[in-house]
């Protein structure tokens, strides 16, 4: 007995000593680098973070999931202890992708509400409202959810990030897909008449020598008969389109109705299958649906949907298990990269601090197929795609490797190995 | 011309004197006012007073005159996009730039007001829309010139060095428009108040009588919408410096609708009318915007809830004060008025809608 007691007081002792020396070392911790209120928006026990998105209007079908989307990657990272301790609040706003509301919104998130940076605001014409104005108050502009080269200019727009392998570079490598697996073979675009079109026919031009027909559309029109008429009449067996879901599921329709059957190739923004398949059901009024997806050719810079087996595929949709598409992918995506930078610009960040980690720290092991571009010359997200083939199940596979490029350089094969998430979903 | 003309005569009545001092000491009450409080109060201030501008001219269309215009929003599109235009590439000072985006929306105002002229009721209901409607295509057809649905920057007015380093911007700019609210107020206060504002009158509650009274009925409505259309340009000057941009999406039908909605909440005819209806306008939907993210709704329920009240509070507001907010404060001054006399005063609350100044 008394050697037991002998035993356990010893042991009791040493656990005693142990948590002693643990709590010192925890002081000692906590006393040198405290949590303090470093920034606006920054206080010892939460980042707020603000955003603008299409909640309401016409944009908002599937692109109001990423908001939700990325909030719900934040409040599991709170949920296992936040940031250094600090939980992330993310203020989004509806701007009914009307770029004046979008104006007062932003005033109101740094005005008001004081929000330390913004995150993933939605919206090409609506962040090209507020780009300067954030820039001159000096708030960071966070991975731009816009495929627009315009987010990557250092120099005047020092503030602000883009997310998203641009629509220049998918344009390339999209273009050179077709040069080597559709090679003789007449092609046609069709496009979005503003800088999401143009930017992306600037990366095929690169590619493509010889164009059948182009084709424009604008959002507000939805009668695109004329257009696929014309690409049907040059003769163009396959159609490269930079199109928003709801223009490439009309020109899908319209050119069924036409008994026009080219070859899709349509970009990443334009090519969810889920929403979609959706929009091609209630167009059609039911008649036809995801078949007509077939065949599609498009370009990917994050895992695929589809792919349940991939680790980041089953993190994210371990947190968010329904609704699930590529528009909740995205957020969640955009959210891990947000967490990535923020721990980068360490305990007590500042706003220029974040801008200097975003432009030294080389930010690796992300959920991209490619690998980040920032630095302090370049302000732009993912640097490549990988092309990607739709089966008859609606399913996509990878075709080919991933190739990496920038708006004017060479197209590169990507030689890296695809990241995997830390276990318990957080970047460390 | 004889708009002019009958504006300098009514320089020496007390009329103006009188309407000068209460926009003067307005002023100041704003100015302390706007000092006291957010850079983001301060924002949505300017955001009233450019709206008033807007409203008192449609105003003294719909209300004084009885020509609805549903175009109005289009109208400041052609300020707006006058202003973006004069200032790309140059730098010119606002106080040319504003005459300029003004005078611009009058001429525009000046051709519709001509067509406008000859219609009535729905018709001219339904070709003010087609402005709203078709203005704003202009900038995406030819985006060459107007930037497309990106829209043209416009980059916001810095304060003077003397106001401080720390004058914030939105605060500038607050008082730029409430100056230029006040003074349109003040013009437009004695334009009522004139002769021209009694055709105004007269044509609206009864045309044949005054074509017969030796009115020209006709001039008189293309005067109002030239008048109406040049405070909606100056309004758009003002909501380009105030917004930092200029895009078509800004100007669409919903905000001649705003507009229209606005003075109807506000009480039609009185210019304190604007007032109230331009408050609505902006705090309304900033209000029920906050209600709806604090309630933690599913998102497809929390997204559109603030629409959904901004819709209620109008039904509600019509149903409660069918004359608007300014009918009814006058209708409760009234009543109040008549409890106070007892009863030998026989006056029953009825409000002189044809007297907004209550002169």
């Amino acid at each position: 007995m008394n050697i037991q007691i002998n035993q356990m007081t010893t042991a009791m002792s040493r656990i005693a000593i142990g948590c002693a020396v643990a709590l010192l070392a925890a002081c000692g911790q906590s006393t040198s680098t405290a949590n303090t209120a470093s920034a606006p928006g920054i206080t010892a026990s939460e980042i707020k973070i603000g955003s603008t998105q299409p909640l309401t209007g016409p944009a908002a079908p599937g692109y109001s999931e990423i908001a939700p989307a990325a909030n719900a990657y934040f409040q599991y990272v709170n949920a296992h202890g936040g940031v250094f301790g600090r939980k992330i609040t993310y203020d989004y706003l509806d701007d009914g992708y009307n770029p004046t509301t979008t104006s007062s919104a932003t005033r109101k998130l740094v005005l008001q509400d004081k929000v330390f940076a913004m995150f993933n605001a939605l919206g090409t014409p609506t962040h090209l409202a507020v780009v300067d104005y954030l820039n001159t108050e000096k708030v960071p502009d966070l991975f731009v959810a816009s495929g627009c080269n315009c987010w990557n200019d250092p120099s005047t727009h020092p503030y602000t990030f883009g997310w998203q392998t641009d629509y220049t570079i998918e344009g390339k490598i999209l273009g050179q897909y077709i040069n080597q697996s559709l090679s003789g073979k007449k092609v046609g675009y069709f496009y979005q008449n503003d800088e999401f079109g143009l930017d992306g026919v600037k990366g095929l031009d690169q590619q493509l020598t010889s164009v059948a027909s182009r084709q424009n559309y604008v959002p507000t029109n939805t009668n695109v008969t004329p257009q696929i008429s014309a690409l049907q009449a040059s003769g163009a067996q396959v159609v490269v389109s930079f199109s928003i879901p709801a223009f490439t599921a009309l020109a899908l329709l319209t050119a069924a109705k036409l008994h026009y059957n080219p070859i899709w190739v349509v970009s990443n923004v334009g090519s969810d299958v889920p929403t979609l398949t959706g929009l091609l059901t209630k167009f059609s009024n039911g008649a036809v649906g995801g078949q007509l997806l077939t065949g599609m050719v498009t370009d990917a810079y994050l895992p695929l949907v589809t792919d349940a087996s991939n680790p980041w595929i089953a993190l994210f949709k371990h947190i968010q298990p329904t609704p699930w598409d590529g528009n909740v992918l995205y957020g969640m995506a955009a959210a891990y990269t947000f967490v990535q930078a923020i721990k980068a610009a360490g305990q007590n960040p500042t706003r220029a601090g974040l801008v200097h980690a975003l432009e030294t720290t080389k930010l690796t092991g992300g959920p991209g197929l490619a690998p980040y571009g920032y630095s302090s010359s370049n302000h732009l997200g993912f640097l490549g795609v990988q092309v990607a083939k739709i089966g008859a199940d609606g399913s996509a596979t990878t075709v080919g490797p991933v190739y990496t490029s920038s708006d004017s350089g060479p197209i590169n094969q990507y030689s890296g190995t695809p990241a995997t998430p830390p276990s318990n979903g957080i970047p460390s | 011309m004889r708009v002019s003309v009958f504006k300098w005569r009514s320089l020496l009545t007390p009329t103006l004197s009188r309407h000068l001092g209460l926009a003067l000491a307005a002023f100041i009450v704003l100015l302390v006012l706007s000092s006291q409080i957010g850079a983001y109060d301060d924002y949505n201030l300017a955001a009233i007073a450019i709206f008033v501008i807007a409203t008192t001219g449609l105003n003294l269309l719909t209300g004084v005159n009885g020509q609805l215009s549903l175009g109005h929003g289009a109208l400041m599109a052609v300020g707006a996009y006058s202003t973006s235009l004069l200032l790309r590439g140059h730098d010119l000072p606002l106080i040319l730039v504003l005459p300029a985006s003004l005078t611009a929306a009058a001429l525009v105002g000046a051709v519709f007001g001509v067509a406008a002229a000859r219609l009535r009721g729905p018709y001219l209901a339904g070709a003010t829309l087609a402005l709203a409607v078709g203005l704003p295509q202009i900038a995406t057809r030819y985006s060459h010139v107007f930037g497309g649905e990106e829209g043209l920057t416009v980059a916001p007015q810095v304060a003077p060095a003397w106001l401080g380093a720390d004058f914030p911007p939105e605060r500038w700019i607050a008082w730029i428009a409430i100056a230029a609210a006040l003074i349109t107020m003040v013009l437009l206060g004695n334009l009522l108040q004139s002769s021209v504002g009694r055709r105004f009158k007269a044509v609206r509650d009864h045309e044949a009588a005054a074509a017969l009274a030796g009115i020209n009925v006709a001039r008189t409505q293309v005067v109002a919408f030239v008048v109406s259309a040049a405070c909606a340009g100056l309004a758009g000057s003002l909501f380009a410096y105030w917004s930092g941009l200029t895009a078509p999406s800004g100007f669409g039908v919903a905000l001649s609708l705003q507009l229209v909605s606005a003075i109807v909440i506000g009480g039609l005819g009185s210019l304190s009318g604007a007032v109230w209806g331009s408050i609505v306008l902006v705090f309304v939907p900033a209000l029920t915007g906050g209600m709806a993210s604090s309630l933690n709704l599913p998102s497809a329920v929390g997204n559109n809830l603030p629409l959904l009240i901004y819709g209620a509070v109008l039904v509600v507001a019509m149903l409660l004060v069918p004359y608007g907010i300014d009918g009814g404060l006058r209708r409760l001054f009234a009543l109040a008025r008549a409890r106070w006399a007892g009863a030998a005063s026989n006056h029953k609350g009825v409000v002189d809608w044809d007297d907004p100044a209550g002169g």
